[in-house]
């Protein structure tokens, strides 16, 4: 809408023509500067200038709907009213049926809790036919880590759905609505890394507003997997009114000190619509619904089990204050591995996330719904210049 | 006034200053077909050199062939017809209108005296907030006739509280509500009709206990509202970019006009589309100004609520990094209160940041299933800071 071109707007012809003459091509230019720099601009008086602007406007303005046709037409095209049902009970009545259609959804955990297991569940959820609950439509994987294993879907599709998958062809059928795409690195944010210390929020800018309005326009779910970064007590942020008392200051420095955040920042949290983080606490896994719109702030104990994810219990566990934000991981019994990941990080060509959303959503042959799309984003990796890193290792990781 | 401030184009302008005009007062008194004529005062004509005392054959001295006449002038080397000259002449009075008349009876055209404004002020019921702490700071509830900013880190509660205004507004004017309709235009799609549809019904039962204490009679006490009647007065806006955030807001007087109860604008997130790939901050700065000028300009004229939910960022102020609202230093000149939604412990709280009529205080709030309500702690009283 805002590359709208003024030619195919209607203008009177004079005017247009002015606007032409100037370099003033689309909508965006023109709405960008005030009335008075397009009065100096164009040479014509102000009330020419205020009604071609009224007019722009109103041909670049969205459409506007009740809030009750939006939630009529959901009721009556979506599946569950626009929701993919996750087959955790506890999970799927906090979010109001499931993950929303449209909005993003983030996952957000520390190495090995078991976000990929939940994507992978995910996918399958997907592609399943709409009688047993699935959408009966095609996903888009793009494995960043490449941590998508396909014998663990199969096992997970079995074990979860012995009577599809037992079926002649149908374990292929439905392995064959996942498209796995697999980026080896995102290097225009590599190339950043070098520069200047540009703020990170603007390389996210362009792709956290494309994703969003894909995700919205063709009301599909998408979920995002975030890794996690440890937090420096420097970086507990108050406002300029929250005097800190010092005895309270001693008190955060240990209840911090443990703590990590997710990773890329307070920019790409409020971008999120719908956080769920997973962590380890006192020899438990935990998936917190940490913001939404929807939902209480509920934690649900979790296990891995061959067959997914299974709550432990549907009933979460209110919790209140920030503390649904904290991410911990601590007391899981995991075995440990030192690994260096300088050789991970390949430079190779460029290849954007835009480029593989583009190519998956409307060149790849056999894609009629775009129903799931599935981004591990490993900015992490290229942004920090750790050498070692710890990482663990689950008894169901690959 | 100057010339050089008239709102005409730049080369009216300089036909004006060429001919000598330079202030208003120099040309106010002319008739357009005068000032037209009058413009080429500089260009040699008969009239002219008459007054200078030369006599000369009825004839133009510029091409030496034709008969001087205005018409044979106009068209060939007047470059300001008399259409020109008329807008001119109009956009000069409407100028000098408002400047204010020279003298004259004492008041000042355009302006209220600030005992009518009082007045006015106390005719409209505010917006309430469901929550009572959080009324008390802010005098009431929202107020009408200003842009009110309310900012806090994510899952805070800012759409929940946008949410519950835009439920609140609709509440009747026999329950101590405004019974106006809400715009609520989306910049991140987080406003999710469940929610909503929730909100409203919880609002439904809260008035029909409250109606049962107050009234008598049953029958008068009987609400007709539906969760439906109350979603299908809130009217949705998604916006993908800011050229569509600035293009809607040019188009929100023509459509206030159209729906005349519309009594409350949330715009969800103010910041979202600033904040994505800026280059030009100086650019960023205007835009947004002009916005905020064009939303204060509908809340005055139309009597309603604007209410702009934002974000935060980090800012390194005197060695350490504090919370502040986004968008800049700028921007927070632009509305008329802010209000910062923070945790405290384990507790929301809303506090006062800016306002021209409201002290300084943080009351607590929480949100549950039924939208905002007080918070639940007892202990827990108004911080006045």
């Amino acid at each position: 809408m805002a590359n709208k071109q003024i030619s195919q707007m209607g203008l009177p012809k004079s005017i247009a023509n002015v606007f032409a003459a100037r370099n003033v091509f689309t909508a965006k230019d023109a709405l960008s500067l005030t009335e008075f720099e397009l009065m100096e601009l164009l040479d014509v008086g102000l009330a020419q200038v205020t009604s071609a602007v009224a007019h722009i406007s109103e041909i670049v303005c969205p459409p506007y709907q009740t809030a009750l046709s939006l939630m009529e037409l959901r009721v009556q095209n979506e599946h569950l009213a626009g929701h993919l049902p996750t087959h955790m009970k506890g999970l799927d009545e906090a979010l109001c049926g499931g993950i929303p259609f449209g909005v993003l959804t983030e996952l957000v955990g520390p190495a090995g809790i078991g976000k990929t297991q939940f994507c992978l569940k995910l996918s399958l959820l997907a592609s399943l036919p709409a009688s047993y609950g699935g959408l009966d439509g095609h996903v888009i994987y793009i494995d960043v880590e490449s941590k998508f294993s396909s014998r663990r879907l199969i096992e997970i599709g079995v074990k979860s759905f012995p009577e599809i998958f037992h079926r002649k062809g149908m374990a292929q059928e439905m392995a064959g609505r996942i498209h796995v795409l697999r980026p080896a690195s995102l290097s225009e944010f590599t190339e950043r890394e070098f520069e200047h210390a540009a703020p990170r929020q603007n390389t996210l800018g362009w792709h956290v507003s494309f994703i969003k309005s894909l995700a919205e326009f063709s009301r599909i779910p998408v979920v995002v997997t975030n890794q996690v970064r440890s937090q420096s007590r420097d970086e507990i942020c108050h406002y300029y009114f929250q005097v800190q008392s010092w005895n309270e200051t001693i008190e955060d420095r240990t209840r911090h000190d443990s703590h990590l955040v997710a990773a890329l920042g307070i920019n790409w949290a409020h971008a999120v619509t719908i956080r769920l983080v997973l962590e380890a606490k006192s020899d438990q896994r935990f998936i917190k619904v940490a913001k939404s719109p929807i939902s209480p702030p509920l934690a649900f104990p979790f296990n891995i089990t061959s067959s997914g994810i299974l709550l432990l219990s549907d009933d979460g566990i209110e919790l209140t204050g920030p503390d649904i934000n904290a991410i911990h991981c601590q007391g899981l019994s995991l075995r440990f591995c030192w690994v260096n990941l300088q050789k991970n990080i390949e430079w190779m060509p460029k290849t954007t996330i835009g480029h593989y959303l583009k190519c998956g959503a409307l060149n790849a042959d056999g894609i009629h719904h775009l129903v799931f799309l599935l981004v591990a984003f490993q900015w992490n990796n290229f942004i920090r210049t750790d050498k070692l890193k710890l990482f663990n290792f689950t008894d169901h990781a690959m | 006034m100057e010339v050089g401030r008239l709102p005409i184009s730049a080369s009216q302008r300089g036909k004006l200053i060429a001919a000598g005009y330079t202030t208003l007062s120099s040309f106010s008194s002319l008739s357009p077909s005068h000032l037209a004529r009058a413009v080429w005062d500089w260009i040699l004509t008969i009239d002219n050199l008459v007054k200078r005392g030369f006599t000369l054959v009825n004839r133009c001295c510029t091409c030496r062939y034709c008969e001087e006449s205005v018409d044979h002038l106009l068209l060939h080397y007047l470059k300001i017809s008399d259409n020109e000259a008329a807008e001119i002449m109009r956009v000069a009075s409407h100028s000098h209108r408002l400047d204010g008349s020279a003298g004259g009876c004492g008041t000042v055209n355009g302006a209220q005296t600030a005992w009518d404004m009082l007045h006015e002020e106390e005719m409209f019921p505010r917006i309430t907030t469901s929550c009572e702490d959080l009324n008390n700071i802010l005098g009431g509830g929202i107020n009408c006739k200003e842009v009110t900013e309310i900012g806090g880190v994510p899952g805070i509660g800012k759409t929940q509280l946008g949410i519950q205004l835009a439920i609140n507004v609709q509440i009747p004017v026999d329950y101590g509500g405004l019974g106006g309709k809400a715009i609520y235009i989306d910049t991140e799609g987080s406003f999710m009709v469940e929610r909503a549809l929730q909100i409203a019904e919880a609002c439904i039962e809260d008035m029909s206990e409250c109606g049962g204490l107050l009234r008598k009679d049953f029958q008068a006490c009987q609400l007709k509202m539906h969760p439906n009647n109350i979603l299908e007065n809130i009217f949705y806006f998604r916006v993908c970019s800011y050229t569509e955030q600035i293009a809607l807001i040019n188009c929100l007087d023509k459509f206030i006009s159209e729906h005349k109860d519309v009594k409350i604008v949330i715009v969800d997130s103010v910041t979202f589309h600033f904040r994505q790939d800026f280059d030009d901050m100086a650019l960023r700065t205007r835009l947004l100004s002009g916005m905020a000028l064009k939303l204060m300009k509908l809340a005055k004229d139309f009597s309603l609520a604007v209410v702009l939910l934002n974000q935060v960022t980090t800012k390194y102020i005197d060695g350490s990094f504090q919370l502040t609202l986004a968008l800049g230093d700028s921007w927070s000149h632009s509305c008329t209160n802010r209000v910062i939604l923070y945790w405290n412990g384990n507790e929301r709280y809303a506090y006062i940041d800016k306002s021209p009529s409201l002290r300084s205080a943080s009351a607590p709030y929480s949100v549950t299933s039924k939208g905002i309500r007080n918070s639940a702690s007892n202990c827990k009283r108004i911080k006045m800071m």
